[in-house]
């Protein structure tokens, strides 16, 4: 990624400028820690901020941070800080911390410093300048490490969650020889509909089943798209053989199927998952008495 | 009896007879002179083995386009004609989910595997007439 490869940016800047600038900066901006710190965590606080965290836990984060960044000013190497960033986020996140809060908190540190060396440097402006052709790219790329790792590891949680919740949200089960049931509970999107039609055709090859009960008792509403999706999925379970039989249609999505006109005079419904199990019973022969009434 | 236009290539086609039933395999995917060879291949052995049903087996087909749903549509239609019910076995998830989405219409009967295809034309031969 961006970040991982020493880009020269801070280096090359240092080298073509003076190379001493970097380290008096660094030795400014420990010397001025304490200071900085206080007013970088008070902006925090007062563009409100990391509102999920205490103050104490801004403060610590903060102090983490702000030794870091100096550090990468130091060695003009971000790796200690994308470890820290991607620790840092794999802590926040799941407290619902924000991205434009943690690139926000980034940028005002940036700036505080950047003031700082601004009330400094003010007088000399030729050496302002040269001071911040050596600040500015280096903390730039400190910026754009902790944004990357903070998104990286966002995005590696929703990953994660996906799948898990891919895994979970179409079970395929057989309840009698050649006869399936999918329970199918929480929203149907494009993409779970689609997944739905894979788990349904391979579940019927696999099973050899002759009908299927689709159950949607569970799913709260239904778009235009996937109502064609499951009518598709039907087409082409009865193309494997197989008849599908959906139960458990709320009011609602009867009333969306038939406001969107999706053709469903080829879907065979059944008011509930029972009606639907018995009517698949009744189609593959079986009959279901009570063990009283076959004595009687 | 089929080598009139046609060049005398291998059939990717088997079609073998099993009691009064024809099982026909597509081994691979077919062009369309091909499926027109196949069509009247079939539809003659119908007539020469006195068939009352015929099984065509797609389990190696990925694909199928307008030509071959079509052609296979005729065959079914065909065969009635000359007395044998007719029904698509094998359809693998991918190409009925396929088919599905080009909106390709079989409107024939269809059947899990083989075995489930003759016992459809078990069930079917022994009914005199349909609706």
């Amino acid at each position: 990624m961006t970040s991982t490869t020493p880009d020269g940016l801070a280096g090359a800047e240092a080298t073509a400028g003076d190379d001493l600038l970097l380290p008096e900066l660094v030795a400014h901006l420990r010397e001025h820690r304490t200071q900085l710190r206080r007013e970088w965590a008070n902006r925090i606080t007062d563009e409100s901020l990391l509102s999920a965290m205490t103050p104490q836990e801004v403060f610590t984060e903060a102090t983490s941070v702000y030794d870091n960044y100096v550090g990468v000013l130091e060695t003009g190497s971000v790796e200690a800080l994308q470890d820290y960033a991607r620790d840092l986020s794999e802590r926040i996140i799941p407290r619902g911390v924000e991205t434009n809060e943690v690139v926000g908190i980034v940028l005002l540190l940036r700036d505080v410093l950047a003031r700082s060396l601004f009330e400094k440097y003010h007088d000399d402006f030729g050496l302002l300048n040269r001071v911040l052709d050596a600040y500015e790219p280096a903390a730039n790329r400190i910026a754009n490490t902790v944004a990357v790792s903070f998104v990286q590891e966002r995005e590696r949680v929703i990953r994660q969650q996906a799948d898990a919740i891919r895994e979970l949200s179409t079970p395929v089960l057989q309840v009698r020889e050649r006869l399936l049931i999918l329970p199918i509970i929480g929203v149907l999107d494009d993409q779970r509909a689609d997944q739905l039609t894979e788990q349904l055709l391979g579940g019927i090859r696999r099973h050899r089943a002759k009908v299927v009960v689709i159950d949607i008792t569970g799913v709260p509403e239904i778009t235009a798209e996937v109502a064609n999706h499951l009518v598709q999925a039907v087409d082409a379970s009865r193309l494997m053989g197989a008849g599908v039989i959906i139960t458990g249609l709320s009011p609602e999505i009867a009333q969306t199927l038939v406001t969107i006109g999706v053709d469903l005079t080829k879907m065979n419904t059944v008011g509930d998952l029972q009606g639907g199990i018995e009517e698949a019973e009744r189609l593959l022969g079986f009959r279901v008495t009570r063990v009283s009434d076959e004595d009687g | 009896m089929a080598d009139r236009e046609v060049p005398a290539e291998p059939l990717r086609v088997s079609i073998l007879s099993q009691g009064s039933y024809l099982i026909a395999s597509i081994h691979t995917a077919l062009d369309d002179g091909q499926l027109l060879r196949f069509q009247r291949d079939l539809i003659d052995r119908i007539g020469s083995q006195r068939a009352r049903g015929v099984v065509i087996d797609v389990a190696a087909l990925d694909v199928l386009d307008s030509f071959g749903s079509r052609t296979l549509r005729d065959i079914a239609r065909m065969s009635r004609l000359r007395g044998a019910e007719t029904v698509i076995v094998g359809i693998a998830p991918e190409l009925a989910v396929s088919m599905v989405r080009l909106g390709l219409q079989l409107e024939m009967p269809t059947a899990l595997d083989l075995e489930e295809g003759l016992a459809y034309l078990r069930s079917m031969t022994g009914t005199a007439m349909l609706p």
